[in-house]
């Protein structure tokens, strides 16, 4: 299943995901964020907008590629990879 | 008299305790709450005691956070969303696509996301779980569960001075929301609604001020609501008595006469004594009573207001590098100066539209330089609680 790294940002809102190891199914972004949200109730509110598109501050790749579809988060996710969600840089 | 003062700073919330001793009393201020995070509001439900902080995440979005236990501890809540469909004008603003060489007549709207809630205000005693919140970019939100869920007010997003019901199409009417747009923080430029006020005598009654727009009224639990800007002065528009593009910067309402309105605006200081149905202007220039950010109403006489005035728009600092109080007790017909405690030299601090409050003889402030400032004789004069803290959105007594 792939693996889920995270800023540790959000440890601070989510301390039930801290010092774990989240794995997600093999899927769409969508599904992978849903899953951690069963984990972390409300996580995808932090980082998912109104219209559930990823926030303008928040970037996910997947390995070293960031993912494409920011708005249906449709991007697949393969079984071995890992799937990386890190505030984007914003200035300053 | 209050016990507590709620700070909303940029890097958290800070609660200042009222503390007795045998002679009189003092504050005392608690380590930070939210530390790190914007606080652009923070306020105590008198109703319940219950603690609201609005936060400003740079990052994760903007949330509510709730203390049932004083402060203690905090849950943030995160219902607060735009539904389905939710879309304004924005066709004044420049678009990432925008050509100026061919400019588009061509109404453009955007999805509404919630950028800001800006202000949190209580229902009154009669409605005990009564939430309202207002946000950038422009609506409304209710809550009757005491936060746990809230919904758009249809009928005021969907105003005609918005272009009418853009969820079921395209604009009807001409956008009216388009003067001087509020700046949220990273360049983002969005009407807002900063003021909320419920009539204590009638749950059904409020105002709210839309920074873009002007005053709006419901009589009708918000089914329905009204311009009331009649006798504003917008200086910068071609007619500066027009119904709509005016500028409050902050309305607040005597609790115990409601038909007596107070607006610090962009333009200068006004006053209604008949609920908002006509606004008097009530600068005074000459001794530097017209810009500025925020105005408080005493609760018991409607005729009695307070604010700390600035230089000018172009100018937004403290005027000629000291501080002052003024409060007028007649309506606007004259207002007295005071500085007793306040630094008269070498200060630029500005106090944001609603880091100003009165409770009873009680009034406190806090500037952008991170002062506080509290007086306890209705401000004449003032003690400095604290430097050198965060720059500070709002101040509340609790």
């Amino acid at each position: 299943m792939p693996n889920v790294e995270m800023t540790q940002h959000l440890y601070r809102f989510f301390p039930q995901l801290k010092n774990q190891e989240v794995a997600v199914p093999a899927g769409s972004v969508a599904e992978a964020l849903l899953a951690i949200n069963e984990i972390a109730p409300g996580f995808t509110d932090y980082v998912l907008d109104d219209k559930g598109a990823l926030r303008r501050h928040v970037n996910v790749s997947i390995n070293d590629k960031m993912i494409i579809d920011k708005v249906k988060l449709s991007d697949r996710i393969p079984e071995e990879a890992t799937v990386y969600i890190f505030q984007a840089l914003s200035g300053g | 008299m209050a016990n507590m003062i709620l700070l909303g700073t940029r890097k958290g919330a800070i609660i200042f305790d009222r503390i007795f001793n045998q002679v009189n009393s003092s504050w005392r201020p608690r380590p930070i709450a939210h530390a790190g995070i914007p606080v652009c509001y923070a306020a105590r439900d008198p109703r319940d005691g219950t603690l609201w902080a609005s936060l400003d995440h740079g990052h994760w979005g903007p949330k509510l956070s709730r203390s049932r236990d004083g402060g203690v501890t905090w849950t943030d809540i995160s219902s607060l969303k735009y539904p389905e469909g939710a879309r304004y004008i924005v066709k004044y603003l420049p678009t990432p696509d925008f050509n100026p060489d061919s400019p588009t007549a061509v109404t453009e709207y955007a999805d509404a996301s919630v950028l800001k809630i800006w202000n949190i205000a209580f229902g009154n005693a009669n409605q005990p779980n009564k939430l309202y919140a207002g946000t950038v970019p422009g609506g409304l939100f209710v809550s009757n569960d005491n936060g746990d869920s809230w919904e758009l007010n249809r009928p005021l997003w969907n105003h005609e001075s918005r272009g009418g019901d853009l969820f079921a199409g395209d604009a009807t009417s001409e956008n009216q929301w388009n003067g001087t747009p509020a700046s949220v923080d990273y360049g983002v430029f969005e009407p807002g609604i900063h003021s909320i006020i419920v009539n204590p005598t009638n749950p059904d009654h409020l105002y709210v001020a839309v920074s873009t727009a002007g005053i709006i009224e419901t009589t009708d639990g918000g089914q329905s609501w009204k311009a009331r800007n009649k006798g504003m002065l917008m200086d910068y528009l071609p007619n500066p008595e027009s119904e709509w593009g005016h500028d409050p910067h902050f309305v607040s309402m005597c609790a115990e006469q409601p038909e007596h309105l107070w607006q610090q605006n962009h333009c200068g200081v006004f006053y209604s004594d008949n609920g908002a149905q006509q606004w008097k202007k009530v600068s005074m220039p000459d001794v530097g009573v017209n810009f500025g950010f925020p105005i408080v109403a005493d609760a018991k006489d409607g005729r009695t207001a307070w604010v700390v005035p600035a230089r000018a728009d172009s100018e937004r600092m403290a005027i000629d590098g000291s501080l002052f109080v003024a409060r007028t007790t007649d309506g606007g017909q004259e207002w007295q100066i005071f500085r007793n405690g306040l630094p008269q030299e070498n200060a630029y601090d500005i106090v944001l539209r609603h880091a100003l409050d009165a409770s009873g003889d009680y009034l406190c402030f806090g500037s952008t330089t991170g002062n506080v400032y509290f007086s306890d004789d209705r401000g004449e004069t003032w003690q400095c609680l604290a430097n050198h803290l965060p720059p500070i959105y709002s101040v509340r007594f609790g």
